[in-house]
């Protein structure tokens, strides 16, 4: 059975025809260099779907590589926070509102699933506007959001604390933990050991923000972009839009999610993530360690409706474990599997690193998908030994 | 329905802590509600245990196949089925997965002090409707009732016999490479039943659980390959766990094809829109067949022929390596690994 505005974007004779296509423009370059191009996919969003839909397979892993991106806001989420979440939520009179995927991520005294399993009263919501909701229906309780993601989310967290304010809602808040982009990839691009050939930009992101805050990546640090979709065909065709670029010796921020990403991004949206935050001095990162200007907090107008000025929130720094190396992962400087963790130490039921909490988290997903390549190597060693 | 019985559960009758307190009005709620659903001659008699004949089992095969599972399904009433109707096939499937003829089954409820006499009344009818359907008998119980909060309305074991027919060796561990794998039927019906039924989403769409017993299938099944080698109902975890157990304990690399499964488009919608992935959604009427290929085409008719099987449909094969895994190829085209679940997908789905 066919679901339009689905199936067409994942069609397998069009796939067929740009895998050759990315497989004769990356074989040359990778000769040229010397080793595979690497592409970063910056969103957690592009991550799931080159595992969920097989792509790491179908494309020459010789002379094309996947390097998997930062942009997984469970992931990167530090433990520091996550322990201030289960600390708001074992308040005697809070509801502590999260979305699903937050629930499972370790801080240093366990996650939030285990402060509900202890008593808190943590619940799991799908929009912030459910915990407003539950925030009327409780007015004897204090309702706090768990704001969480990247430019993608920041609106509508923005737009419902608008509509409490509206409404005199006085016992709903969010603790705030939304992050910018930009100054990420700044801080990948900055990185020494830096190998990465080019980029696919987030999707839904930049439907918040546009195209234009990308400019610094092609005109400072020359390397091409292509603002990519969700389906896999986005994915592929984003892909070869880099590669044409690497070939055409041109760096520019092209954009192949034109059915959704407006040049200068949505302003009503972006109106209303200015009205109600601010950029923090800096924000720290799991994984990667503290990033000037990368998160965002409540501005003092809307302190009525801001847990970390309304509870005592300890905003503790905690090192991530020694053992982790998600920084060098992130960084595209190893991969998932080579980490001295990965599967033993750190699985997706007991996560050590931020990369494999959530699926979109580039170890989870290797270790959910990704491991048939190791299971072939292994099965090949054992028949060679044999 | 007896006169007494509709003074009994008329409007308004809740459960107290004394129907669960032994005396009279545990007598009563034996007498008014529960014979009258389940009424048969082995229950009748009301003794501490019911005596089976074991001449009669004899005679249907060579060993008894003995199973329980609980049943804590929120909401109880949901489309397609109730939590009572749930109890009755969930347990009668798990014999029916050995090959066993299901025959007697067993019902513990425990009931949260203040549900209503009525809701009691409809869910016992329906696990008696439902027995009946699936040619089984319910001979033994217990109830009891907790305070208000300790549980959640109802919650239902049952545990249950049947007879193993002389030569079914049906096995996770008996996959072999060359072998193929057939489902009966769309996959992920009753998990998103449940989604949509519990309202949290707003969605609104038209599907049923798929809540049936498959013993009759498996019967039909078993009489044209009586070497059926592996089968499991796939419940909690969806085919992707039972899959992967098969994987596991046969040592074998089982191929799934995405494109060969049959998914009914209200369930692919809601997956797009949630992110799940209907390979690990519950079902509570599908099984997961290994059977050998050269069986595959006559199963198949005879599976579609069946009321519990006409959408039944080869979805895959078994090969050799990677040993102990399950490998999807997307209808896009690639390959990925499917894994057990982590963590749990949605909580309270039967």
């Amino acid at each position: 059975m066919t679901m339009r505005f689905a199936d067409e974007f994942r069609d397998p004779e069009k796939a067929r025809v740009l895998v050759a296509e990315i497989e004769r423009l990356a074989a040359p370059l990778a000769a040229k260099r010397g080793r595979p191009l690497q592409v970063m996919e910056v969103c957690g969003g592009h991550t799931h779907t080159i595992f969920r839909y097989g792509l790491k397979n179908m494309l020459p892993s010789d002379v094309l590589e996947f390097v998997h991106g930062p942009g997984c806001p469970v992931c990167v989420l530090p433990m520091g926070r996550v322990d201030d979440c289960v600390a708001l939520a074992r308040e005697p009179n809070v509801i502590f509102t999260t979305f699903g995927d937050a629930m499972r991520v370790p801080g240093s005294k366990g996650s939030l699933l285990q402060a509900k399993a202890e008593g808190a009263d943590v619940r799991m919501v799908y929009s912030p506007l459910d915990a407003l909701q539950l925030a009327r229906e409780n007015p004897d309780r204090e309702v706090v959001f768990f704001a969480l993601g990247f430019e993608t989310t920041m609106p509508s967290t923005a737009l419902t604390v608008l509509q409490a304010r509206r409404e005199g809602v006085g016992n709903f808040s969010l603790f705030c933990n939304h992050i910018t982009i930009i100054p990420t990839i700044k801080a990948i691009l900055d990185s020494p050991q830096l190998t990465l050939d080019g980029f696919l930009g987030p999707g839904h992101v930049s439907m918040v923000i546009g195209t234009r805050p990308y400019r610094f990546i092609t005109e400072r640090y020359r390397k091409p972009i292509a603002i990519a979709g969700f389906e896999p065909l986005d994915v592929l065709q984003s892909l070869w839009m880099v590669l044409r670029q690497l070939a055409d010796g041109r760096c520019e921020v092209e954009n192949q999610y034109k059915r959704i990403v407006p040049e200068a991004g949505n302003a009503p949206a972006l109106a209303a993530v200015a009205e109600v935050f601010e950029l923090r001095e800096f924000f720290e990162w799991r994984g990667l360690g503290s990033i000037d200007h990368s998160g965002v907090r409540m501005r003092k107008a809307f302190a009525a409706h801001d847990a970390e000025r309304k509870f005592a929130v300890a905003n503790l720094q905690i090192a991530d474990p020694k053992s982790c190396q998600c920084g060098e992962v992130l960084k595209g400087v190893i991969k998932p599997y080579q980490c001295k963790v990965f599967g033993t130490a750190c699985t997706p039921e007991r996560p050590l690193g931020a990369l494999m909490v959530s699926t979109e988290g580039a170890c989870a997903a290797h270790y959910q998908y990704g491991r048939i390549d190791l299971l072939k190597a292994r099965n090949e060693a054992v028949e060679a030994t044999l | 329905m007896s006169a007494a019985r509709d003074i009994f559960v008329g409007p308004g009758g809740r459960v107290t802590m004394a129907h669960g307190g032994g005396g009279r009005a545990m007598r009563q709620l034996i007498e008014g509600v529960l014979l009258p659903a389940f009424g048969n001659s082995l229950l009748a008699p009301l003794e501490d245990q019911a005596r089976i004949v074991m001449a009669e089992l004899a005679g249907l095969g060579d060993r008894l196949a003995f199973t329980t599972d609980t049943y804590v399904v929120s909401p109880i009433e949901f489309p397609g089925g109730d939590i009572g109707r749930l109890a009755v096939f969930g347990t009668v499937n798990d014999l029916a997965m050995a090959g066993a003829k299901p025959l007697y089954l067993s019902c513990g409820l425990v009931l949260e002090e203040g549900l209503e006499m009525a809701v009691l009344t409809r869910v016992v009818d329906s696990m008696g409707r439902a027995a009946r359907e699936a040619g089984v008998k319910i001979v033994t119980g217990d109830t009891k009732v907790v305070e208000r909060g300790a549980a959640d309305r109802v919650f239902i074991n049952t545990a249950g016999v049947g007879v193993i027919p002389r030569g079914a060796q049906i096995s996770a561990s008996r996959a072999r490479p060359g072998d193929v794998l057939i489902v009966n039927g769309s996959l992920g019906d009753h998990g998103v039943a449940i989604l949509i039924a519990r309202n949290q989403l707003a969605l609104q769409a038209e599907v049923t659980s798929d809540s049936q017993p498959l013993h009759g299938l498996v019967a039909a099944m078993l009489a044209v390959c009586p070497d059926i080698r592996c089968l499991r109902d796939a419940t909690r975890g969806g085919l992707a766990t039972v899959l992967s157990e098969f994987a596991t304990a046969s040592d074998v690399c089982i191929r799934v094809r995405e494109a060969a499964l049959p998914i009914n488009e209200v369930v692919r919608g809601a997956c797009e829109i949630l992110g799940l992935d209907p390979l690990y959604l519950a079902n509570e009427g599908k099984l997961a067949a290994i059977v050998p290929r050269a069986a595959a085409e006559v199963l198949l008719a005879v599976m579609r022929a069946h009321p519990a099987g006409r959408e039944s449909a080869i979805v895959g094969e078994v090969t050799s390596a990677p040993a102990g895994s399950v490998i999807l190829s997307t209808s896009f085209g690639g390959d990925r690994i499917v894994d057990m679940l982590s963590g749990e997908q949605l909580p309270r789905i039967c």
